[in-house]
């Protein structure tokens, strides 16, 4: 991957703003030593806020991805390791290691309190934002009072292709940082923390965000070529976010008050045969051009989509059955997500072909009214759906932000 | 297509619309830049009555109380290009391509009824219109339409067979005529398709089908014949695949195919081979894809049959390729072959599957170069 052509974040500080407290005042950089300061306190993405940081953060370059189960039946125990985890995520997200001096100032007689591989590398904008999957609500911990109607099961979709193996979960962790070693390190660092009470079921690497969420950030490209995100709800859009991504007291679970519901889905884009369909073909199926990501029929990225536009002989300028038609706000009854995406390229399948796609990670206020509206939508009529196959599936609801002192969905326990 | 009213489409317009304030629309395309064209409830000003060829913008606003409507005709009231569903107040644009010289109208059409409020505009300059009259390439669409018109007879015979067995509840019979019915639908997979409907009526996979939606076709059954028994509706479900078959048949007699539509169906049953067959996913209860396979490579070979002396003319090499990778294909299918059956997708190796892979592969890439070619 080349980094130069991309254009690094320019306004981090909008980051931090927007994840609320910002970075706390007297916070030593332990881990990343004397000489750059500076250089690390702009890539600091408070931690506390009324908001998770990590769902409208400017989207950071790389995923790891990681649904956990919970092992013990024992709710003491489950508290305790998010008490935990939260105390290394906050130290983790200031780019100090999980424990002071944990890498390599401990006992040499025991094993490091932390891992290593993020000694000397700043937080690189690091979050780490967490999840509740429905089955953590169903009664081994008391917890089946607590869950909001909004989290459902997702149903099956239409030419979904499921493996259960990268489906579900009790727990997500999502950690988002501009270089992928920090991100892993987080994980790495939280599964070895939840051993004996969590355990991984599945995970995810992502590169090259594959959505923007601030208009601080050029539109990326997904590995379809195509610019992903242009309409993607943003952090600036106060209204938007209000509406449609942060769940309220009043939508029934008052813990979820400031929450979010997060949908995973794994897709595997064949781009073998998408290589070989034509440009006028891919445009098409978007509904985009490839070049400048303009809607078609309109001359510029920015311009507003405008499903009313016919050409010759009266045939729709964006097609009836392209993408962006289908997942428009407009054909869904207003609904939107603010999408939040990764590529991936997991290896190489078996049969000659990469294993390669996105990585779609939404979050929205209310599942059933927006995400699977739409995507019930594409997966019946989306003429993408040739190129794509969802293989993994999980959705989480997304407890509020942290507050001094608190813990990771201190409202629910 | 939704025809909801812009006030009510909710939030997500209503930002847009608040987005677009303050954003100066630029000039799209023409130098002279956007051509302003005022809509109300009984006029429709447009600022310049002559462009020159290419890329035409039009800005409308609309000042009246009724939702409107713009268009561009050519003679004839051809549509060159329009706009609907413009709300009183709106500002919306369209861009067409005007490649020819020569008399058009301009119309808005206050309350989106009646021919509307019409002006000329004249369009100067630009290409002269092509002649197409290449009589290879009209050969070719001949040719082709002459195979589809073979395969779908067959087609509605061996359905016919194969209904009757299903109906007749003999399921041995009815298995051994799946595959060989199959095969008919298989080849004019690209025709099939054409008809949005009717393709996934009759071949939908069960994972293809939206919930609250009936599970039909031929898949529905294999499922019946393979693995759950004959149902009380299978009859039921044997009649309407029939009925659609021959619906789909008729309307195949209509459609009116170009030589890029080969060639792109050609590459199509290749993707349809990459994706669906390679994975055991299309048979998943009779596991005869093997047989489909074949199919879609015949229909493959048959388009490119039909296109060959436009190839040969224009890109020899090309269908060198194409015959080598083709032969390379039918090649490791005729091993898989016992009698005239194939081999259950399930008996392959995993080596052989890759071989397969690599084989579609290679015959796709070169396939998906076809449609420029017989398109310059």
């Amino acid at each position: 991957m080349t980094v130069s052509r991309r254009r690094v974040l320019g306004m981090t500080g909008a980051g931090v703003a927007l994840a609320g407290a910002g970075v706390a005042a007297g916070v030593g950089i332990d881990r990343f030593g004397q000489d750059a300061p500076a250089r690390a306190a702009t890539d600091l993405v408070g931690f506390h806020g009324e908001h998770q940081a990590g769902i409208v953060t400017p989207t950071q370059e790389n995923l790891h991805f990681a649904a956990l189960d919970v092992t013990t039946k024992d709710r003491a125990k489950l508290v305790k390791l998010l008490r935990t985890w939260t105390d290394a995520a906050r130290r983790m997200t200031a780019g100090q290691e999980v424990t002071p001096g944990g890498a390599v100032s401990g006992a040499a007689a025991a094993p490091p309190g932390d891992t290593g591989e993020a000694l000397d590398l700043p937080a690189s904008s690091l979050t780490l934002t967490i999840g509740f999957g429905p089955s953590l609500f169903d009664g081994r911990f008391g917890l089946a009072g607590k869950r909001p109607a909004a989290l459902v099961d997702l149903p099956v979709f239409p030419k979904d292709k499921l493996d259960p193996a990268r489906s579900g979960g009790d727990l997500c962790i999502q950690a988002c940082a501009n270089d992928p070693q920090v991100a892993v390190h987080a994980v790495r660092n939280l599964v070895r923390l939840g051993f004996g009470v969590t355990e991984v079921r599945w995970s995810q690497l992502g590169f090259g965000r594959s959505s923007s969420t601030s208009r601080t950030q050029v539109t990326p490209r997904n590995l379809f070529g195509f610019k992903d995100g242009t309409n993607n709800v943003k952090a600036e859009d106060d209204g938007l976010l209000r509406d449609q991504v942060w769940a309220r007291a009043e939508d029934g679970q008052p813990w979820m008050a400031g929450g979010s519901y997060l949908v995973a889905r794994r897709i595997r884009m064949h781009i073998e045969t998408w290589d070989r369909e034509t440009l006028q073909g891919q445009e098409q199926i978007i509904g985009r051009t490839k070049g400048t990501g303009a809607p078609l029929g309109q001359a510029k990225e920015f311009d507003q989509v405008d499903l009313h536009v016919r050409g010759e002989g009266g045939v729709p300028t964006v097609a009836e059955d392209a993408h962006i038609r289908l997942a428009s706000s407009e054909t869904l009854n207003g609904a939107k997500i603010l999408r939040r995406g990764y590529n991936f390229v997991d290896g190489s399948d078996g049969v000659g072909h990469l294993e390669a796609g996105l990585f779609f990670i939404a979050f929205n206020r209310d599942p059933r009214k927006q995400f699977i509206p739409m995507q019930n939508a594409l997966s019946s009529k989306d003429a993408m759906m040739e190129y794509v196959q969802h293989t993994g599936s999980a959705i989480f609801a997304v407890p509020p932000g942290v507050r001094e002192g608190g813990y990771w969905g201190d409202g629910l326990f | 297509m939704s025809r909801i009213p812009l006030v009510l489409a909710g939030v997500g317009l209503l930002a847009a619309v608040a987005a677009c304030d303050g954003q100066k629309q630029d000039t799209a395309g023409a130098a002279g830049g956007p051509i302003a064209v005022e809509a109300a409830d009984d006029a429709c000003k447009v600022s310049a009555t002559t462009a020159n060829a290419g890329t035409v913008t039009f800005e409308i606003a609309n000042k009246g109380t009724k939702v409107t409507e713009f268009y561009l005709y050519a003679e004839g009231d051809r549509i060159m290009g329009e706009v609907e569903n413009i709300a009183p107040g709106l500002n919306r644009r369209l861009i067409v391509e005007v490649p020819e010289a020569g008399k058009y109208q301009t119309a808005c059409k206050p309350g989106m009824v009646g021919t509307g409020i019409r002006g000329d505009f004249a369009v100067t300059g630009g290409a002269q219109r092509q002649s197409d009259a290449n009589a290879k390439l009209a050969e070719a669409t001949k040719g082709y339409a002459a195979y589809i018109a073979n395969q779908t007879t067959a087609l509605v015979e061996q359905t016919q067979k194969f209904v009757d067995a299903v109906k007749a509840r003999n399921v041995d019979d009815a298995k051994s005529r799946y595959a060989n019915t199959r095969v008919y639908y298989e080849r004019i997979e690209p025709v099939a398709e054409k008809f949005g409907d009717l393709d996934p009526q009759i071949d939908a996979r069960e994972a293809d089908v939206e919930s609250g939606q009936r599970f039909t076709g031929f898949h529905r059954l294999e499922k019946d014949l393979w693995v759950s028994g004959l149902q009380s509706d299978s009859g039921q479900i044997a009649d309407k695949l029939m009925t659609d078959v021959r619906t789909l048949v008729e309307k195949s007699k209509t459609l009116q195919l170009s030589a890029v539509d080969l060639a792109n169906g050609a590459k199509g049953l290749l993707d349809e081979v990459a994706t669906r067959k390679i994975t055991g996913e299309e048979e998943t209860f009779s596991h005869t894809d093997l047989s489909d396979f074949q199919a879609n490579v015949d229909g493959s070979k048959a388009a490119i049959a039909a296109l060959r002396p436009v190839v040969q003319e224009r890109d020899p090499a090309l269908l060198t390729t194409l015959d080598k990778e083709f032969a390379n294909v039918d090649g490791l299918l005729a091993k898989q072959r016992q009698g005239d059956v194939f081999k259950l997708y399930t008996a392959l190796s995993q080596e052989q599957i890759k071989e397969f892979a690599s084989a579609v592969d290679s015959l796709g890439e070169p396939l998906s170069k076809v449609a420029e070619v017989v398109s310059k």
